[in-house]
């Protein structure tokens, strides 16, 4: 049995979606290769393995990243959330049923970082988060209107080369309307 | 005994992608994403020189390091024939044909391929690996006055001409004489080349992420000498394509190492490898010649367009082509040429020729308008031809004006006023702009097996690709319909060289090729089931070979056609162009499913944003490699470049003699796209760019704005 440490590798547990796994990983492993490589979770895509296209966006800790630039064994004690972890069950998560219903993709080989980058854009729209063209800013009013334009802004780190933008938009904007109305509800 | 009931038809209807699910839950498993025990992994090595010989490769110290298992390059690997011809009439990408000699003809081909237990390892030993060269100077400049220029015929011819163009230029009322260019692109599919290769019972099994399994199986094949039943290749998903998906060096490259090692190997392009081993397209400079009556009728039409090559193959984009089918003239010559260059070979790219040429043609038309005084949308309805202007034969169909009423109609062109540089709002300048598309309706021969099952459901099998087009949902309506069935009773399987010979997913050919192979053997399974009994338990099969009726086919001139028209915003003190809004309006034959169809078109659109404004890929003269090969120093389109873009069509009534009725729409999207954006940016500011990407630093420096 390998060493738990060595100058080389490290026996490291990960907290992805909801179940722990345990692994040697080379220190040079990203967290998207211990994903693929590893642990048969293929669903996290790798498009330039350098930061550029969003394609293994997963989320850590809630927050979009780039699982390419994160070292495995840097991403212990995170909860680490895939695509393989959006549906409940059979139930796929609304952004997942927005892009099905509305063919938010073509080759869907970006779809599982556009999804997640999604979720994440939803959440951090309704907690307030401005973007580069939120023309303004009123912590007390509520989010701004969550417009195409601000999920373009906001998508813009996850490249479609099938060029899907238009129907990834509608499908962002309907899962958003599904959400807001659901909390909404929920409050009501 | 229930009465038949009325089938409704399910092509023509949006359907979502049968594989939709596995795509949005992560679990559909593309080419590098299959396991397999006792993988190992293999990272090839790119020289750091454009031209010269390889003097040496010291393996030794490589091999030495953790995990290595071998190292092949040219004084090791098994040798190919390089010599034969593949399913589309060419050889192969010497790029693709591996290690076979020391020369190296441009800056990243490729020299070794180091295979190691894990993808870690293998990467740092190819990292570490000592190639020594014995450069050569090289010449990689483009465009400029090349004497050594030659044509060359690709998929086309490389030149066409008649009439006497000097005479009709002199004699016409309106002349415009104009050079375009366009740079470098790269197809950036999303999924890099992937293949996993092994030895399985005396059989060779390749995973791979193709546009093609027939093209690749036929390629390994060829090259390596194989029996043609000992080769399986099989690409259930892949991740976009474009044209650059066919036989590669990372196929080629697995295949060896699988065969040295006999265990399976997997190799998969890095993005930055992809920008010297899976073909691009090549920059062009072209010259249009147009001359017209005082009423546009087009007297003279020329356009030559240069490209060029690699100095080991002659490949064409053949830029010329485009107003082959679109404009006649008295006197009309195109042609295209090429020059050899210290460069990898270029290759096709969505809608070769058309793109590029596209852009030329359809800015030189709106400005002849401009001279001429007439409406540009006017000026193409007048210049419609008859027949086709070079070939002579009937069109089968030529809605193109029908398809310019109809989108002047919804973009309310009739309002316009066609001076340029008046609107503005804010820091912003408007313009709108309009150009026509068409692109080949095309068929080549495929095969398909179509079984109906024991328990009522039906299963097709051809070795089709969906690289995104939704090839695969398509399909499943198209046999639903010849079957009399609901498509939830028919499974498609595609991606497999077993199920025998199909043409690629390229040249739009695709939809109607695949449709009509499987329309001939869901037609006559279903004209056996009248007759048999009951299906037994192994099912009853009818297998189809298209390769007789599509020769039969009578020969017409069939396209696809189009009308693009772009709004824009340009700040002329910044430099940036924005695209605020698209609108596409195509005649392309029945469309099968509007859902995917839709995305094909504005999929298309997106790309000639891209074209127009973003994409180039620049060479070092020093090196002759690239700067910034990556998605950071290539930008391709984003969400925040890419406005609401609307793509419609017109019902288009079937060609009589036409027994499938479906054109192509991969391609049609981004033909005429760019010129309509560089249309508008006119409109917007008074000023031409004729050069692309229309970049900032251009709009800035292009002069005075109105």
């Amino acid at each position: 049995m390998a060493p738990a440490r060595s100058s080389t590798h490290s026996a490291i547990t990960l907290n992805i979606n909801g179940e722990k796994y345990t692994l040697t990983a080379d220190h040079r492993t990203t967290l998207l290769d211990a994903l693929r490589e590893r642990l048969d979770l293929t669903g996290t895509k790798k498009g330039c393995d350098q930061g550029q296209c969003g394609a293994c966006t997963v989320l850590l800790d809630g927050r979009r990243a780039v699982s390419c630039l994160q070292l495995a064994v840097a991403a212990e004690g995170r909860e680490i959330t895939t695509i393989e972890g959006m549906a409940e069950g059979d139930r796929l998560h609304p952004v997942q049923q927005a892009f099905l219903d509305l063919d938010g993709y073509q080759c869907g080989y970006c779809t599982p970082g556009q999804i997640c980058s999604a979720v994440a854009v939803i959440e951090e729209h309704a907690a307030g988060w401005p973007s580069a063209v939120t023309d303004d800013v009123h912590p007390e009013a509520g989010p701004p209107p969550l417009t195409a334009e601000e999920i373009r802004e906001r998508m813009s780190g996850n490249l479609c080369r099938c060029g899907a933008y238009v129907s990834i938009v509608e499908a962002v904007a309907r899962a958003a309307a599904a959400e807001t109305a659901r909390t909404t509800e929920e409050a009501a | 005994m229930t009465a038949p009931t009325a089938h409704r038809s399910s092509v023509g209807t949006a359907h979502t992608r049968v594989e939709g699910r596995d795509k949005v839950t992560g679990a559909a498993r593309y080419a590098g994403e299959i396991p397999f025990a006792e993988l190992a992994h293999g990272w090839l090595v790119l020289s750091t020189i454009a031209c010269g010989r390889i003097r040496s490769v010291h393996t030794a110290a490589v091999l030495a390091m953790p995990g290595v298992l071998t190292v092949l390059h040219h004084e090791n690997a098994p040798r190919v024939d390089s010599g034969h011809v593949g399913v589309l009439g060419v050889p192969p990408d010497p790029t693709a044909v591996l290690f076979q000699h020391d020369r190296v003809p441009h800056l990243g081909w490729p020299v070794a391929l180091v295979v190691a237990e894990t993808s870690e390892q293998a990467r740092e030993a190819a990292e570490a690996l000592v190639v020594d060269y014995e450069k050569e100077p090289h010449d990689i400049a483009f465009p400029g006055e090349r004497p050594d220029a030659h044509p060359v015929d690709g998929h086309v011819p490389a030149v066409t001409e008649k009439g006497d163009l000097e005479a009709e230029l002199a004699a016409s009322a309106a002349v415009v004489d104009v050079e375009y260019t366009t740079p470098e692109e790269h197809h950036n599919p999303m999924e890099p080349h992937a293949a996993t290769a092994r030895w399985d019972g005396g059989r060779l099994d390749v995973f791979d992420s193709n546009q093609g399994s027939t093209w690749v199986a036929d390629g390994l094949v060829k090259l390596f000498s194989l029996d043609p039943a000992s080769v399986r290749v099989r690409s259930e998903h892949v991740g976009g394509g474009f044209g650059s998906k066919g036989v590669r060096a990372h196929q080629v490259a697995a295949v060896m190492a699988a065969t040295a090692l006999q265990r399976p190997v997997r190799v998969v392009m890095t993005r930055r490898q992809m920008f010297s081993l899976a073909g691009y397209r090549s920059p062009t400079t072209q010259r249009v010649r147009l001359g017209a009556d005082a009423d546009g009728r087009l007297r003279a039409l020329e356009h030559d367009c240069l490209n060029l090559t690699s100095t080991v193959y002659d490949f064409v984009e053949p830029g010329a082509a485009v107003a082959r089918a679109l404009y006649d003239a008295d006197a009309h010559r195109t042609a295209n040429h090429v020059v050899r260059l210290d460069v990898p070979t270029p290759t096709w790219m969505r809608a070769p020729g058309e793109a590029p040429g596209s852009f030329a043609l359809e800015a030189a038309l709106d400005e002849l308008a401009e001279k001429a005084g007439i409406d540009p949308i006017e000026l193409r309805v007048r210049n419609e031809p008859e027949r086709g202007p070079v070939s002579g034969l009937p069109f089968s169909d030529h809605h193109l004006p029908a398809c310019f009423r109809e989108g002047a109609r919804r973009f309310g062109w009739a309002e316009r006023d066609p001076r340029p540089g008046l609107r503005r709002e804010g820091r912003w300048l408007l313009g709108t702009g309009t150009a026509a598309a068409s692109f080949p309706a095309g068929a080549a021969p495929s095969t398909a097996a179509v079984t109906a099952e024991a328990d009522g459901t039906f299963t097709v099998r051809i070795a089709a690709s969906d690289i995104g087009t939704g090839a695969r949902t398509a399909l499943t309506l198209i046999a639903a319909d010849a079957l009399r069935t609901e498509p939830e009773r028919v499974r498609v399987r595609i991606g497999d060289s077993d199920f025998g010979p199909a043409f690629l997913a390229g040249g739009s050919m695709g939809t109607r090729t695949w449709g009509w192979a499987v329309m001939a053997a869901a037609g006559e399974l279903r004209e056996r089931l009248v007759a048999e009994a009951a299906v037994p338990p192994e099912g009853i099969t009818v297998r189809s070979d298209t390769t007789q009726a599509v020769a039969a086919l009578a020969q017409k001139e069939r396209h696809a056609f189009g009308a693009q028209f772009a709004e824009v915003a340009v700040d002329v003190t910044t430099g940036e162009v924005r695209v605020r809004r698209m609108l596409g309006i195509f005649a392309a034959g029945r469309i099968v499913n509007p859902l995917t169809a839709r995305g094909q078109l504005v999929g298309g659109m997106t790309w000639g944003i891209s074209m127009a404004l973003h994409e180039e890929a620049v060479r070092d003269q020093v090196t002759g490699g690239h700067y910034g090969a990556d998605l950071a120093g290539y930008h391709v389109a984003t969400h925040a470049d890419v406005p609401h873009i609307e793509a419609d069509w017109l019902d288009e009534a079937t060609d009589a003699d036409d027994p499938v009725g479906i054109k192509g729409i991969g391609e049609i999207g981004i033909v005429g796209a760019a010129a309509a954006i560089a249309n508008a940016v006119w409109h917007a500011t008074g000023v031409r760019h004729r050069q692309l990407p229309i970049r900032p630093d251009r709009v800035l420096t292009a002069g005075p704005h109105a």
